[in-house]
């Protein structure tokens, strides 16, 4: 009993001791909005209204109400919570388990009052980073929703290119289509060991005739290509594609995928990149043939083919294939509710650890390298947007990385936060072969609060 | 005879290590199958002893009788010692009379042995009868052929060589032509130069159907019947994903067996640390209950009797005989040989968050957090092998962990600890200034040919310290000074892993046999090498702190004896149901035979559970003694909030339970180190007659008074929980529901339901207020729960002291008051050492009837009416606030 009593005495004395003229009356650990509820010589009623008690009871160290709102100040009640005003910072509740346990949880010390520890007011200091920090933060996403702006314009005009692009090649595979199914025709009879030799020899000059016009459409192709390469961030060039089919074996599924819309893979399976003659060749050649009649027999025959090959490496080779079915994926992707990630896209991002390089290529994939040989880990092909359903745009997935053994395939969860650089900040492991990247973007900058705004909604009082 | 018994002993060890072989030693095994079974035609049965006691060479001091054994059919003598010890038990030694070479006698596990009288009651040419003091108890020795019987009364209690399997294998000059053989088979470590050197003993026990103990395997409570399959294995090895309900060989080994029947409980303690086997056949198993019902009507039965075999690979035959009569009694006597538990710090009862690995100091921070933001309290992470740097063990990896002190300041700001990881493989590297001192100092195990031994292990090429050498014990011990163990803080404690030793690339994944430490092949010693590693380990957590700070240390090898030196687990099991159900036997097995500081990973080491099963898992952890949650390194995280908020709340809840009954837990432990008595125990060792309980071991009680059936189904809806004692009732502690004893109960269960019922006349004390750490909860005040007798009867304890040194023992400061209620009062003895702040806050009576009021008078004469709280549905009185201080006497009047 008389602990209790010595309790209520301790309690009193600090609150006049260290409390401001405003929170006099309130009972320890009571929140400014609930204070009408605790008034002084008048009987408690639990905020639950399970029970009315004598006011003496309130912060008595026993706890009566179910709901524990007769102790807010004490650590009686299992589920009490306890309002620290933190007077400078912000105000903030803790569970009451955590007053008097030698912890110091509130920065402005009203936890501590019988614990014997010895905790410093550092409310102040606090409330001065915080409003450092929120001040840095809001012109970092000030400036990073500028830039966001920029991006969503580019993205919008980008994709309309892409789109027109798109349009306009699909268009010219038809005509290419065509004239390939043409070609067939004549490389099938050319392949009749019956045919007459005249009528081969004739067929072969026609052939010829049909190869410059060919010639023609191959340059309005490699035009078209070449505008491309030059709007569409310049990335086409042969050796990137040849490389880049290399590091995705897996390109057959893709492959079949467009199969409906490109149609190629009806002519010709798709044969590794070595079997195709380099395109930028072949034309220079027939040129020089172009003069001489061509003469009979396996001659002709393999000129026929060569044209047909060359002419399917026009819409069936990988360059075109890669360019349609690259178009149609970046038309295709979520990049955002305004495309302003869009910009991300065919780009790639390293972080150097003490022990690998990191690097996070976007709606692509992640991998990781030892920094002193040793290959390279996938930890993960684009898979989602993964962040809450309020947040979509603020995570990325990548999975069906790697296999690990014994375990499942690497996978990585990229974080996104606002900055006005693009860059991956940190990386880690935290469970075996799921690894958690963050990652800076000013794509993900919301529309900054006004300064004031921010800083007047931490502060009580 | 002696090939015959050597074959016999090799058979029984090939067949069973084969079992134990990995896949990829399939072809080994196949071999050894076919050796086993070509052997096993010709093995020892019983029959007819070839021992013989000679008479003449009996010779009786006050407290020892010595007597010659011959062997006749190769005239080898052995010396049998028989002596009667304190506290009704009987030591019964036989050695060779002149070994070649002295035989290895088990040191450092017997902390008493006191002899007491023995007199002569009568001799004749048949043998000597000896007094074993009260209770009319005889010992017979019979000379043609030797056996001996421990009478009381008509009744015989065991017998010794009564099936004549007692054998020796006497050192010799090696010739054996077959060992070719049986060498590339397994290759240097069969055999010893001095040759087969087994020895066995077989025991019978009249009356008996019943045994348990002999840790530490997979297997259910009551041993079973070894008839036609392995024999239970005893050698201590690091298991890959052990095997349940099977006889082999685990992590540590206690070569203890109880014996219980409704008339008595009895204990075998067979003193080696050599390679050891078991086996066990009833005259009764396997008889159907109709066999059973037949013998009954007919009148015909025999009496059930158990035979026991013990087989070890080398040393002497030293067993202790504990005659009991009670469960109570035989830990008494086992604790008065090997000392009981060592008195945890109260933290150490606290929940345990581990994981292979917490990667770097962010990491442990993140945690440390997580479990602040969602309110569930915990007392210590832990540090597996990847915060070494490169499994240098008391070093820290320089990237991951580059400011430990900081790590660990930061968590003793909230009161919290650290458990790191010190493993017995130490890495060959001569920039490790540990190898480079254990090296110059001679102190590693040494190979065959004085080299020092080297094996794999984590960090590779390793050597191992050889702790049975009380120098490098000392040494070791050392190492943990703060000056020496950089980084280390007074709230980092130790755990001792792979100190079987575990060696990757050995025979079975341990250590030749024979590798040497100092004269003793690792053959003679092998299961006490964990127990030294733990050792010197709690010696060097206590050396640091000047002695005065109670060491915690965890291990997973252990011997009789390890008890002393802290807590052990279950090894690396796996996240399975099966494996949850496992647990229980596991740990009551352990704890029958000492070791009370007990529990299996939560949530399970291997694979990763379902979220079901690890809601469950810490539902059964949160009450058994060791409450730790550990993973592997492959596995996805499972810190508990990773489940949703359903599961988060499911976990708090459990791991809140637990914290809330700390003090209880507290003076459990504080008995099982004052008396051997363990903490988790089976039914039967409170209701000994009640052969219900006998083969029970899903449930389980801690002390005497809360019984435990956790839900170890996966989508239980009801358990079937049996509470013993006619005439006695238990309480529901979360409904405070009133049960009649002797029953089966059908308890409905949700996810949240954890069964556990209060005994009628027992006082339990709890701390209802949880914080985030047990020593913040330290000087809160007591809720004491009163569960009323039929009788309207409770006494139960209090115990407090500061909760993690030795003052309690070395100045008595500590408080342990009787609290009784009888006759409406409440009291509390005085006698108190200590003084603490903490008061009582809450006195809740279960089954009790209203009063008129309720007066608390304290020793300065003051009365004061209590308000209270009476729920007649459930007949609960909840006595408000009596706010007395803990250690005062008081008493409160119910009228």
């Amino acid at each position: 009993m008389s602990c209790a009593l010595l309790l209520l005495l301790t309690s009193l004395a600090l609150a006049m001791g260290t409390g401001t003229a405003v929170e006099i009356q309130r009972p320890r650990g009571v929140p400014q909005s609930k204070r009408q509820f605790y008034e002084e010589n008048k009987p408690f009623t639990c905020l639950d209204g399970s029970s009315t008690i004598p006011f003496d009871r309130v912060n008595d160290d026993y706890c009566d109400c179910r709901d524990g709102s007769d102790e807010p100040g004490t650590a009686a009640c299992p589920n009490g919570s306890f309002h620290c005003t933190n007077a400078g910072f912000r105000p903030a509740f803790i569970p009451s388990s955590r007053i008097n346990d030698g912890i110091c949880d509130c920065c402005d010390t009203t936890d501590e009052y019988n614990s014997g520890a010895t905790c410093q007011n550092t409310c102040r200091e606090m409330g001065r980073k915080e409003r450092e920090s929120l001040q840095i933060m809001a012109e970092i996403t000030k400036e990073g929703f500028l830039l966001k702006q920029q991006l969503i314009h580019e993205a919008k005009r980008a994709q309309e290119d892409k789109q027109g692009k798109l349009t306009e090649l699909q268009g010219s595979k038809k005509g290419l289509e065509g004239k390939v199914e043409a070609l067939r025709t004549v490389k099938e009879t050319a392949e009749d060991p019956e045919k007459e030799a005249k009528e081969r020899h004739l067929k072969s000059w026609e052939e010829q005739k049909e190869l410059i016009r060919m010639e023609k459409d191959k340059t309005r192709m490699a035009e078209a290509f070449l505008e491309l390469d030059d709007d569409s961030d310049g990335y086409v060039s042969v050796a990137e594609l040849q490389s880049h089919l290399e590091l995705d074996p897996d390109s057959d599924g893709s492959l079949t995928e467009t199969e409906t819309q490109v149609r190629c893979l009806l002519f010709l399976p798709l044969k590794s990149r070595e079997d195709v003659p380099p395109t930028v060749q072949t034309p220079e050649k027939r040129e020089d043939d172009e003069l001489s009649m061509p003469p009979y027999d396996t001659e002709t025959q393999s000129l026929i083919d060569g044209a047909y090959i060359h002419l399917q490496s026009l819409i069936c080779g990988p360059e075109f294939i890669w360019i349609c079915r690259n178009l149609e994926k970046e038309i295709g992707f979520d990049f955002g509710p305004s495309a302003e990630f869009a910009y991300l896209y065919s780009q790639c991002y390293e972080l150097s650890t003490s022990e690998y390089i990191y690097r996070l290529c976007p709606f692509n994939r992640v991998s990781q390298k030892p920094k002193f040989g040793g290959s390279e880990t996938n930890l993960g092909l684009w898979g989602q947007w993964a962040g809450p359903e309020e947040n979509l745009y603020s995570v990325m997935k990548y999975d069906h990385g790697q296999g690990c053994w014994q375990g499942p395939n690497r996978s990585t969860t990229v974080k996104l936060t606002c900055g006005k650089e693009t860059v991956v900040t940190s990386t880690s492991e935290p469970s075996r072969c799921e690894y958690l990247m963050e990652f800076t973007t000013p794509a993900v900058c919301q529309e900054p609060a006004s300064l004031d705004e921010v800083l007047h909604g931490h502060t009580e009082l | 005879m002696f090939g015959m018994l050597w074959i016999d002993v090799y058979d029984m060890y090939m067949c069973s290590s084969s079992h134990q072989y990995p896949p990829d030693q399939l072809y080994a095994k196949e071999i050894m199958f076919t050796i086993c079974t070509s052997m096993r035609q010709r093995a020892l049965k019983p029959g007819q002893s070839p021992y013989r006691a000679l008479l003449e060479t009996l010779e009786l001091t006050n407290t020892k009788l010595t007597l010659q054994l011959i062997n006749d059919n190769n005239k080898v003598r052995l010396l049998l010692e028989l002596y009667r010890l304190q506290g009704n038990m009987t030591r019964v030694k036989i050695n060779e009379l002149k070994p070649l070479k002295p035989r290895f006698e088990v040191p450092d596990v017997l902390i008493n042995n006191p002899p007491t009288d023995l007199s002569l009651l009568s001799q004749d040419e048949n043998g000597v009868v000896l007094s074993l003091g009260a209770d009319s108890q005889w010992l017979i020795v019979s000379a043609k052929p030797f056996r001996l019987d421990i009478m009381e009364g008509r009744e015989v209690l065991l017998s010794l060589n009564s099936r004549g399997l007692l054998a020796f294998e006497h050192l010799r000059i090696r010739k054996d032509t077959a060992e070719w053989v049986l060498n590339v088979v397994c290759p240097g470590w069969l055999f010893s130069p001095t040759g087969p050197s087994s020895i066995s003993l077989d025991f019978s026990l009249p009356g008996v159907e019943h045994v348990y103990g002999i840790p530490e395997h997979a297997d259910s409570l009551k041993l079973k019947t070894t008839d036609g399959g392995d024999p239970y294995r005893l050698f201590n090895l690091d298991v890959f994903q052990y095997e349940l309900f099977n006889p082999m060989a685990l992590y540590g080994a206690i070569p203890v067996m109880l014996s219980h029947s409704a008339q008595r409980t009895m204990g075998i303690f067979w003193l080696n640390a050599a390679e050891t086997w078991v086996d066990i056949s009833s005259n009764t198993a396997g008889k159907t209950v109709f066999g059973q019902m037949l013998d009954y009507v007919q009148g015909s039965s025999e009496t059930p009797q158990t035979d026991v075999r013990w087989i070890s690979e080398s040393g002497i035959i030293d067993v202790f005989i504990m005659l009991g009569p009670t469960p109570t009694d035989v830990f008494s006597q086992y604790a008065s040989l090997t000392g009981t538990q060592a008195f945890p710090p109260l933290s150490a009862l606290a929940y345990h968050q581990c994981r292979w690995n917490y990667n770097d100091q962010e990491d442990v921070a993140a945690v440390d957090q997580g479990f602040d933001e969602h309110d569930i309290p915990y007392d210590f992470i832990w540090l597996d092998i990847e915060h070494t740097d490169g499994k240098r063990y008391f070093t820290w990896d320089p990237h991951k962990f580059p400011q430990p002190k900081d790590m660990l300041q930061g968590l003793m700001d909230k009161r919290r600890k650290m458990v790191t990881i010190v493993d017995p493989h130490i890495k060959v590297d001569s920039s490790y200034k540990i190898h480079n001192e254990i090296r110059s100092k001679g102190f590693y195990v040494k190979n065959k040919d004085g080299g020092d031994y080297e094996g794999w292990c984590w960090p590779g090429n390793s050597g191992y310290p050889d702790f049975t050498n009380p120098e490098m014990r000392a040494w070791w011990a050392s190492m943990f000074a703060y000056d020496q163990y950089e980084g280390s803080m007074e709230n980092m404690y130790t755990w001792n892993d792979m100190n079987e030793p575990s060696v990757f690339n050995g025979p079975e994944v341990t250590m030749h046999k024979d590798a040497l430490h100092g004269n003793w092949e690792n053959r003679d010693l092998h299961n006490l090498y964990g127990l030294y590693v733990q050792m010197a380990t709690a010696e060097g957590l206590i050396e640091r702190s000047g002695g005065v700070e109670r060491p915690f240390v965890l291990t997973r090898a252990f011997f009789a004896g390890s008890q002393r030196y802290g807590a052990v687990w279950t090894g690396d099991n796996t996240a399975e149901w099966e494996h949850l159900k496992i647990s229980i036997p596991m740990c009551l097995s352990l704890g029958l035979v000492g070791v009370s500081f007990c529990g299996a990973d939560v949530g399970g080491f291997f694979k990763s559970p379902s979220t079901e099963l690890l809601v469950r898992w810490y539902q059964t952890g949160a009450y058994q003694p060791f409450f730790r949650a550990h993973a592997h390194l492959d596995t996805p995280r499972r810190e508990p909030w990773l489940f949703g908020p359903e599961n988060t709340a499911l976990i708090r809840e459990a791991v809140r339970q637990r914290y809330a009954l700390l003090p209880y837990w507290y003076q459990l432990f504080y008995h099982a180190h004052h008396s051997g008595q363990p903490v988790m125990r089976p039914l039967w060792v409170e209701y000994p007659q009640d052969t219900a309980t006998f083969s029970m071991d899903d449930q389980f009680l801690l002390g005497e008074d809360l019984l435990v059936h956790p839900v170890t189904e996966e989508g239980g809806r009801g358990v079937t929980a049996y509470l013993p004692g006619k005439g006695e009732v238990w309480f529901d502690v979360h409904t405070f529901q009133k049960h009649n004893g002797a029953q089966n109960l059908y308890i409905p269960v949700t996810i949240s339901s954890i069964p556990v019922f209060q005994r009628g006349g027992s006082i339990i004390p709890r701390k209802a207020r949880v914080r985030r750490s047990s020593s913040c909860m330290e000087h809160d005040p007591y809720t004491l729960f009163v569960a009323l007798s039929p009788k309207r009867f409770a006494q139960g304890e209090l115990y407090i002291d500061d909760g993690h040194t030795f003052n309690f023992d070395k100045q008595k400061q500590f408080i342990h008051r009787r609290l009784s209620f009888a006759n409406k009062a409440l009291n509390l003895a005085p006698g108190s050492q200590f003084i603490t702040p903490s008061w009582i806050e809450k006195i809740v009576i279960l089954g009790a009837s209203k009063p008129s009021k309720a007066t608390l008078k304290t020793p300065d004469g003051k009365e004061n009416l209590l308000e209270f709280e009476f729920d007649a549905s459930m007949s609960v009185l909840t006595l408000r606030k009596p706010g007395v201080n803990a250690g005062v006497d008081w008493t409160v009047v119910l009228q």
